[in-house]
């Protein structure tokens, strides 16, 4: 599908869909609904644009910072915080190779060199067709199974220089599709909270003791 | 209950700490676990959610909580969505949300994504975050999230494990869980073990008496050391800890022995090293992580580990010289006036220099980005020495140039 890749020239690609489109807009509602003070969707929303868009884009940004009521400048120095938002287009597949201490001691330097060589990319770069970005990451939760990577977030562990080839081959033709959704995907599954299940947001100016405190009842 | 996510506080003692009468207060879960070594809030969320939501309700029905965040580190999607899958179920059966079970008893649990960022895993850094905001940690003292936190209210952050604990406890009681360990560290405990051992893995270890030897060299545990090799030095509490090596083998989980010893026991995670691994290149790791991940606010952390880093790479190169060895002591001590922990070495004829440590920043990843320089530096310059070039003087004799 090419999602994350560069048009042509090198610019970044603007346009209608850099906004958050009509289904994304009634998401990023409901999310804003569930706290307290608007802004605290910032990063949820940020991440949902890159969802849509593969990459954080300037109209992006200034959209989020609409919805939630902040400037323009204030997302952006929020969004430029994180290592996971990425400002230009990335590949397809964001490859990190954990280079951390417990990786490091068993053999995440030979791997990340393998990758390298077989992506035809140092890492940093994003292979020409678009499909592969590769860096060089920090410690991914998963120590006890190094040398450990990632694609689009999701673990590879143990991995050595034939698994991770395969990886590249069934990433390429596809098999993974329904595993690995492209960059920008977070999680396929969000949380939902029906409107009448919803105990509602706690404002921080609403000073309420809640009502068990008051008066606790036994649970049977 | 000790805390489970690096700093060991009572979370009994923490919850007691908001001022009476202030509301609403909330709960912050925190699921950002990314300290170098550490790997067990990740499985308890992609494993077992359902005893994190329970853990939730019972510390927001026991406190007062009004709502409650769950952040959870954002390069962590299965996690995401196996907690989303526990919490969609759990609200779908009335379990969470409002009038749970059909009592007055009412509370949103609000997943929340992070975006990659260590220092957030900072409470205060977490609480800016979820605001929204640059994670960049608070001043504190004066003020404690319990008193001011979240939108300014009271706010109790806990780590994932540390609330996992709560639904077992509330079962079997108190007095079963302190039954197990020792009066000052009752329990169990997730621990992460990893690097250079016959059977890495993430285990469950009674706290205040099991010891580093029986986990790393116990039948049930890691089986030693691979290929029959020796233990060098290994990590005891995470990529901040300062090292330990053979000689310390015998301490028991207990933070203040380990504390007296020179390192801490953090988020349990443990990075063994055999005697094949160059120590300079292991500390470089995690120099690099902190130095990394600094978010600029206080200069020593900022300038200092950047400038370690560089100067670490630099000796790993082989392009070092034995003024950068004296040079990273000192840019480690602008970080850390004073004496820095280490541990005891017979073979060194050093005592051991317990924990604390002053610092000059706000939180603690400058004083961590020198951590492993420091015990590497103490316990093991011979390496270091070994990777200096000898720069010596070009044999040209002045007199005779000048009598040209
Ligand atoms: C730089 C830094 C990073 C931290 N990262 C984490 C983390 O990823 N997860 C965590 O639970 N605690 C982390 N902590 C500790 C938290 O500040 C806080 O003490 C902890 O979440 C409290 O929970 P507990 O009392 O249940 O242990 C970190 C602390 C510092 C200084
Ligand atoms: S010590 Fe480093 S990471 Fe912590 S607040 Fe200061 S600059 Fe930021
Ligand atoms: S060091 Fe690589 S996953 Fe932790």
């Amino acid at each position: 599908m090419g999602r994350g890749r560069a048009p042509a020239g090198g610019g970044r690609r603007r346009g209608p869909q850099s906004r958050l489109n009509e289904a994304n807009v009634i998401l990023a509602k409901e999310i804003i609904g569930r706290y307290p003070k608007a802004r605290s969707a910032t990063i949820p929303l940020l991440h949902l644009s890159q969802q849509q868009n593969g990459y954080v884009t300037n109209d992006a940004i200034a959209h989020v910072a609409e919805l939630v009521g902040a400037t323009s400048a204030e997302v952006l120095g929020t969004a430029t915080f994180y290592e996971m938002f990425k400002f230009e287009p990335v590949g397809k597949y964001l490859v990190n190779i954990c280079g951390t201490m417990s990786c490091q001691l068993l053999g995440a330097d030979d791997l990340m060199h393998h990758a390298e060589a077989r992506l035809g990319v140092r890492a940093g770069g994003t292979t020409a067709d678009g499909m592969f970005t590769l860096e060089h990451a920090e410690c991914q939760a998963a120590c006890t199974e190094a040398p450990n990577m990632q694609v689009n977030y999701r673990h590879c562990h143990r991995m050595t220089t034939a698994a991770f080839d395969q990886l590249i081959d069934d990433l390429a033709a596809g098999r993974l599709d329904g595993e690995i959704p492209p960059h920008g995907t977070l999680a396929r599954i969000r949380q939902q909270i029906p409107a009448d299940k919803a105990a509602g947001v706690a404002p921080p100016d609403a000073p309420v003791e809640p009502a068990w405190m008051l008066a606790p009842e036994a649970t049977s | 209950m000790l805390g489970r996510g690096g700093a060991g506080f009572p979370a009994g003692t923490k919850w007691g700490l908001m001022p009476a009468g202030k509301y609403p207060r909330y709960l912050v879960v925190n699921g950002d676990e990314s300290e170098p070594g550490t790997y067990k809030d990740r499985l308890l969320m992609e494993r077992d959610p359902h005893q994190l939501v329970e853990g939730c309700l019972i510390a927001a029905y026991a406190a007062g909580l009004s709502q409650v965040f769950l952040y959870i580190r954002g390069e962590m999607p299965l996690a995401h969505e196996r907690v989303a899958v526990a919490l969609n179920d759990a609200y779908a059966a009335g379990y969470v949300g409002k009038n749970i079970l059909g009592t007055n008893f009412s509370v949103d649990i609000v997943l929340h994504w992070g975006a990659g960022a260590y220092v957030v895993g900072e409470e205060t850094a977490l609480i800016e975050s979820l605001e929204g905001k640059r994670g960049e940690p608070r001043l504190k003292p004066p003020f404690f999230p319990a008193a001011i936190g979240l939108y300014g209210q009271p706010t109790i952050v806990n780590n994932v494990e540390t609330l996992s604990n709560l639904p077992w406890l509330l079962v079997n009681g108190a007095q079963a869980f302190t039954a197990i360990g020792t009066a000052t560290s009752p329990g169990t405990r997730m621990v992460a073990v990893s690097g250079h051992v016959v059977r890495p893995g993430v285990y469950e270890i009674v706290n205040g008496t099991t010891t580093f030897r029986d986990l790393l060299y116990g039948d049930e545990f890691c089986q030693g050391i691979r290929d029959g090799n020796e233990l060098k030095a290994f990590v005891p509490g995470g990529g901040s800890a300062p090292w330990f090596t053979p000689e310390q083998l015998d301490l028991p989980f207990e933070g203040k022995l380990v504390g007296a010893a020179g390192s801490m026991l953090g988020s349990g995670a443990i990075m063994v090293m055999d005697h094949t691994t160059d120590i300079p290149t292991a500390a470089l790791t995690l120099t690099r992580f902190y130095a990394a991940e600094s978010c600029g606010q206080c200069t020593p952390c900022r300038e200092g580990g950047t400038w370690l880093e560089r100067v670490l790479q630099r000796v790993v190169d082989g392009r070092g010289t034995h003024a950068d060895l004296a040079q990273m002591m000192e840019i480690g001590e602008s970080i850390c006036p004073g004496a820095f922990p280490h541990a005891a070495s017979e073979r060194l004829g050093l005592a051991a220099t317990p924990f604390p440590y002053k610092m000059t920043t706000i939180c603690f990843v400058g004083p961590s980005a020198y951590a492993p320089v420091h015990s590497a530096l103490t316990l093991f310059r011979d390496e270091f020495e070994a990777k200096i070039v000898e720069r010596r003087h070009i044999p040209v004799s002045i007199e005779a140039v000048g009598a040209h």
